[in-house]
């Protein structure tokens, strides 16, 4: 398994907010992570990335990357991890490119970060772009001139560059068109079945997740009440709030015919 | 099908305005401090005849004789360059100072928030032709135009608290008027044009309250800046003349004899400091207080 | 079929048949400097209970258009007709008195109440600004709607920031309820919000719908909701209108390119991604439009003619519009192979059901 989360408790103070016996990822496996809203499913995404103590969280039990422990890494280490092996992105495309810099030149910051030079960094960001179907001249445009989708699949691409063996994905397509969601949900695709890549997708909108995802974790107030593959789950639920989320998603009522 | 609220967390419960009012002040001591030490600069400046020790020192007395004492048993603060007693005129002058510092706020305040709001609420032409007046305020430096000002009226404290609050209202007109703008887009002022809300109920219950918070801060933080403008112009001879126990003028007439007696120029900076620390206190609580996000502990 | 849907049938028929309009826009036109927010929309809502619905994506002009329907933008061209009458002449006590019948509840409902006051307050305060009440009838009626709504009456005494995302998009439709309109713009209602609550919201509107007589434009990018709640929908693209009709003939059926790939892009609960529609290229910029159709960069059917001639909106069935010079080809394309597999072609049954969902 690449990824296996085991006995995650985050909590603030006393107050714990996840509370997970167990969640795998394996490779070229997209798993999504489905609940309301403070469920506790973002809290996980910062834990796993370790960032957790950094909005004032603890954490305790075990997260591993192919048997390695994450838990017990120093930050030093742990910046060498993130980013490089387990690469994120979120909602607003907006909070990985600041606005002064060129889509470019942060690009070429982070690959430079994680120890290429600047020609192995330019033809891998290239290289990346073109995967995730866009022309590497968009690098050159500063982020208020590419569209919402755009700029999350040049944060997929910087992921793709370093070659991260797992993409933690949190509400990644939420505010976007969807016509443009579309496109993000395909590139995602290529990634697990091209490159074999590791996604955690984490999403409060079940036809999405059941569309995308190979499993399912059904995540409620930092436990998870129901996992399984994404067919069974999503169609025939064992657990009644599973139900519940099932039946309150709407449904296109469509007649065929003129 | 009706769905009842969830409780409250302890700290969130719905209190009534005067029990939040009174916990509020328990929870922040720091204000309570500062509205203490108000209260006091209140008290004091109320019964200063019967507080100072030698009240008529106040005035226009002077005693060659004990001149430039140092603080003793006799005289707690010492005496000054023509043998006033420190303290009587310190006392006395919290009817002064302080007195001076909130007239040309409220001037300000009166003058700069119905600008501003008006200039940020409204924009268009209204908020063209405010904002060019500020401006043209605001391009004097503030000392230099309360002095042509204060140069060209009478000297007295009333001269000194129209010149000063001249200078002062345009910040205050700037201020308020971004953050009106700024409350002025948000989608609850929208929501109010839309139910046909009439724009004076929106100025006065939504813009207003929720413009005004920056600057009750910015007000008490100012206290401390008007007095010690008004010493400036007082020492220039431009506003409370000599024998008035102005804090201010106490310290200008005072630096001269700093170094072989410091008791003169210390006692009524002190003062200063005191009441411009009290009002910063209530100040910041009081945007705390005002603030119904804040939680209050237990 | 269920009692609603055959309801809502009949209203549909009883729309197409000229019934004077409550809501008349009239190429309408609104432009913020160079870009044309929208361009020559023209829409009819009969008199409630009834449903429109707006659906297109960012840009797409849906939210100018629904605050142009309440005054709230200033227009460029063309005319808004509310009960027959040009809005943008009315003044005074007609200008009041239209504040009150038409109505919007904003998308966001995080700044939508003012953080200072309370719950009770904020929706009593439109009752006393027009004088509808005095003080203290006010706060009943604030706490009947609060009730009507859903909500226990006891949130009148809360703070907006103690009531959760769901429940302030409640108040803030209490809100608008308060002054009784007979129409209601929801933009974009139940977009910020969890599954659970965007159910009792759109269950909500239902309710609303037929206890008020009430007629909505709801504006949204998720067709799912229009679907359940509105008769009529029309789709908008960079300001204009692709296609509009009745609801489930457009959804089942579409007429425009646009429209088949909107369909197929979006995912549902029970059936595959098989079959979709991809739009190659960019979303469009709306300061620069594209010559001709405005969607033919993207479309999958464009033409030399779509480049260069503006399709105009005309019928292409009983009840619909189509501005697209292929549209006859896209309906009989779209009746031979509906965009996506069926999770059920049966109105009223819940998604989840117990059945597999059966293959492309």
């Amino acid at each position: 398994m690449r990824l296996a989360i085991t006995g995650l408790q985050v909590s603030f103070g006393a107050r714990r907010v996840v509370d997970v016996d167990e969640l795998r990822v394996g490779a070229a496996e997209i798993v999504g992570l489905a609940g309301e809203s403070g469920s506790g499913k973002s809290m996980t995404t910062l834990a796993v990335l370790g960032l957790a103590h950094t909005v004032g969280a603890t954490v305790r039990g075990s997260i591993t990357l192919d048997g390695a422990e994450l838990t017990t890494l120093s930050q030093r280490e742990l910046r060498d991890v993130r980013g490089r092996r387990i690469a994120a992105i979120f909602q607003s495309p907006a909070t990985a490119f600041s606005p002064v810099f060129r889509v470019g030149t942060v690009v070429q910051r982070a690959l430079r970060l994680h120890g290429m030079s600047k020609s192995e960094a330019t033809e891998a960001a290239s290289r990346a772009m073109r995967q995730v179907l866009l022309s590497p001249g968009l690098l050159d445009r500063y982020p208020s001139q590419l569209s919402g989708g755009q700029l999350q699949r040049v944060a997929i691409a910087i992921a793709l560059a370093l070659r991260a063996e797992v993409l933690l994905a949190d509400e990644p397509t939420s505010a976007l068109d969807v016509t443009v969601q579309a496109e993000v949900l395909e590139v995602l695709r290529e990634l697990r079945d091209r490159d074999g890549m590791s996604v955690l997708f984490i999403s409060h909108d079940l036809a999405v997740v059941a569309e995308l995802c190979d499993r399912v974790a059904i995540m409620r107030e930092g436990r998870i009440v129901e996992q399984g593959p994404a067919a069974t789950v999503l169609s025939a639920p064992a657990d009644s709030y599973t139900a519940d989320l099932l039946a309150a998603v709407p449904v296109i009522r469509a007649e065929a015919g003129p | 099908m009706i769905e009842a609220p969830a409780p409250l967390p302890a700290q969130d419960a719905v209190v009534p305005r005067g029990e939040a009012l009174r916990s509020g002040l328990r929870a922040n001591p720091l204000m309570a401090l500062g509205a203490v030490m108000c209260a006091l600069i209140v008290v004091v400046a109320l019964f200063a005849p019967l507080l100072a020790p030698y009240p008529a020192d106040a005035g226009s007395a002077t005693h060659p004789f004990a001149v430039l004492k140092p603080p003793s048993a006799v005289h707690w603060f010492g005496t000054d360059n023509v043998g006033r007693d420190i303290l009587s005129r310190v006392i006395f002058g919290t009817r002064v100072s302080p007195v001076v510092a909130v007239l040309v706020l409220l001037i300000a305040c009166i003058i700069g928030i119905p600008l501003g709001v008006a200039a940020g609420y409204f924009g268009g032409w209204l908020d063209e032709v405010i904002m060019r007046v500020t401006d043209i305020f605001l391009a004097f430096p503030p000392l230099l135009l309360a002095l042509a000002l204060a140069a060209v009226l009478p000297p007295s404290l009333t001269s000194l608290v129209i010149a000063i609050a001249v200078t002062w209202w345009p910040w205050y007109t700037r201020l308020i008027r971004g953050q009106a703008a700024s409350v002025a887009g948000r989608p609850y002022v929208e929501s109010c044009r839309a139910l046909g809300i009439p724009s004076h109920r929106i100025v006065l219950r939504h813009i207003l309250p929720n413009s005004v918070t920056p600057l009750i801060v910015q007000v008490s933080l100012d206290f401390g800046g008007v007095i010690l403008t008004a010493s400036a112009l007082s020492f220039l001879g431009l506003g409370a003349q000599d024998p008035i126990p102005d804090w201010g003028l106490m310290v200008a007439e005072g630096q001269n004899y700093f170094t072989t007696a410091w008791w003169v120029v210390t006692f009524p900076g002190l003062a200063i400091l005191f009441t411009a620390f009290a009002f910063t206190l209530l100040g910041d609580g009081l945007r705390d207080l005002l603030d119904p996000k804040r939680t209050f502990l237990p | 079929m269920t009692p609603a849907a055959s309801g809502r049938r009949a209203a549909t028929a009883a729309a197409g048949q000229g019934a004077a309009p409550l809501l008349d826009i009239s190429e309408l036109t609104v432009r913020f400097g160079p870009v044309r927010a929208v361009d020559g929309v023209s829409l009819r809502l009969p008199p409630g209970p009834c449903g429109l619905g707006l659906v297109g994506e960012s840009g797409s002009g849906k939210t100018t258009i629904g605050r142009a329907a309440l005054r709230l933008v200033r227009t460029s061209a063309g005319t808004v007709r509310f009960a027959g009458k040009d809005i943008a002449g009315l003044r005074g006590k007609a200008l009041q008195d239209y504040r009150r019948a038409a109505q919007i509840v904003f998308q966001d409902p995080d700044g939508v109440l003012d953080p200072r006051m309370r719950i009770g307050a904020t929706i009593a305060e439109a009752l006393v600004a027009h004088r509808m009440a005095g003080r203290r009838a006010a706060a009943e009626q604030a706490r009947a709607l609060l009730s009507e709504v859903g909500l226990d009456p006891a949130f009148a005494a809360r703070y907006p920031h103690q009531l959760s995302g769901g429940q302030r998009q409640r108040v803030s439709i209490a809100r608008a309820l308060s002054v009784r309109p007979r129409l209601l713009v929801l933009d974009e209602p139940t977009s910020a919000l969890d599954v659970r609550a965007q159910a009792a919201i759109l269950a909500l509107v239902g309710r609303l719908r037929a206890q008020r007589d009430l007629a909505y434009l709801l504006i949204t990018h998720n067709l799912a909701i229009v679907s359940e709640l509105c008769e009529q929908t029309a789709v908008l693209y960079l300001g204009r209108v692709a296609e509009s009709g009745p609801t489930g003939a457009l959804l089942g059926n579409p007429a425009h390119p646009y429209t088949r790939a909107l369909r197929s892009a979006v995912p549902e609960l029970g059936s595959s991604p098989a079959a979709r529609v991809v739009l190659p290229g960019d979303p469009p910029d709306a300061a620069n439009p594209p010559p001709g159709c405005v969607f033919h960069p993207r479309c999958p059917l464009a033409v030399d003619r779509c480049r260069t001639e503006v399709p105009a909106l005309r019928a292409v069935g009983p009840g619909r519009l189509a501005a697209c010079h292929r549209a006859e080809e896209v309906l009989a394309t779209s009746s031979a192979s509906p965009g996506r597999a069926p999770a059920s072609t049966a109105e009223g049954s819940p998604p989840g059901s117990t059945a597999a969902a059966p293959p492309a």
